[in-house]
């Protein structure tokens, strides 16, 4: 039995949108990450204990927690990181609603990716050659720059607007826009910048960076959500919006 | 409001931000630069009282203000509170009128002052 100096203090939220937090000794461990420490508590303590996780290798973006008051993935988290006195506090994900304990419904969140248009629409058929496409060329950088998103949802639980104005589009749906804006290929422009303008899409962002700030994959989508509100501007101006 | 509308109050407020902070510089530096004798009544009308450029300045001024305030206004209203939307845009478009009115209104007064 490990003494209590090499034990963790961890508090976890158990319940749904209304509930508490639980305290649980957990031994610490080398090279120990938080995914690792909720996995204990389900394995070893309280097997009722819901949470979410896949890959463990910060490939699929499901096992994000708040991990004391930032959402992070919690298998890309090391607990020497975050927990320098011993202490973890893991809640869900904020701004989606809690299914049970850790684990959030998500359906809301990908729904905004599809109400933001980002879907790829093509121009070309099966039996069109190749897209040739310069990979130095402007556009092709912009959509490079912000097309690594694996739709974790870690902007979308930091992002305050998100709180403030729940019909808010988020970092993750305009950023995924803002890759098709920038698809030479695609064809769909007109009624995606219709769908991100205004006042629940890119022009709500009061550019605050949390989003950049969280992105586990060092992503900019606030840069993203700049790039929009220019191209919906010029799209007003000359009418196609 | 349509999203054509919406992107377009948001470019009309990021226009008049930039007019103010022109603006803004050139009333504060003018204040400042103003007190250095001491600061009366008497020396602010004698210098804008029917000084055309200063009015055309605070024209703009008032202008920028009224476009700028309301809008900001509106979305801190849509942010914080759960006023309806629509009696928002409604309120927003009474104050951006209530400035411009009492704002203009003051700086012709100015202009005017003395019946020059």
């Amino acid at each position: 039995m490990a003494d209590m100096a090499s034990m963790l203090d961890v508090s976890v939220w158990r319940g749904a949108d209304e509930g508490r937090f639980v305290s649980y000794p957990v031994p610490r461990r080398e090279n120990q990450t938080v995914l690792d420490v909720v996995t204990y508590v389900q394995r070893r303590l309280d097997a009722t204990l819901a949470y979410r996780f896949s890959c463990r290798v910060g490939m699929c973006g499901s096992c994000a927690m708040t991990v004391n008051g930032v959402a992070r993935w919690t298998c890309r988290t090391h607990v020497g990181r975050v927990a320098k006195d011993g202490r973890l506090r893991i809640a869900p994900l904020r701004n989606m609603p809690v299914i049970k304990d850790l684990s959030v419904d998500m359906a809301g969140f990908f729904a905004k990716a599809a109400r933001a248009k980002g879907a790829f629409r093509p121009t070309a058929d099966r039996t069109a050659d190749f897209a040739v496409i310069a990979p130095d060329s402007p556009r092709r950088r912009r959509a490079d720059a912000a097309i690594e998103c694996i739709g974790c949802g870690v902007c979308y639980a930091s992002c305050d607007v998100v709180t403030w104005n729940p019909d808010y589009l988020g970092p993750a749906a305009l950023n995924r826009a803002w890759t098709l804006v920038n698809d030479e290929r695609d064809g769909g422009n007109r009624e995606r910048l219709a769908a991100v303008a205004g006042d629940a899409g890119c022009h709500a962002c009061h550019s605050h960076q949390s989003c950049m700030e969280r992105c586990p994959k060092h992503l900019n989508p606030t840069e993203s959500i700049a790039g929009l509100k220019r191209a919906t501007v010029l799209a007003a101006l000359t009418g196609k919006l | 409001m349509s999203a054509r509308a919406e992107t377009l109050l948001w470019l009309a407020q990021r226009i008049s931000a930039m007019v103010l902070a022109v603006v803004v510089a050139v009333h504060i530096g003018t204040i400042i630069y103003a007190v250095q004798g001491g600061l009366s009544a008497q020396e602010i009308i004698g210098r804008v009282q029917g000084n055309t450029g200063w009015l055309a300045f605070y024209g703009v001024f008032v202008a920028a203000v009224a476009v700028h305030g309301p809008i900001g206004l509106r979305t801190i209203l849509r942010e914080m509170t759960p006023v309806p939307a629509r009696l928002i845009d409604v309120a927003a478009a009474a104050f951006a009128v209530l400035l411009a009115w009492t704002g203009w209104q003051a700086a012709y007064g100015l202009y005017g002052f003395g019946g020059a």
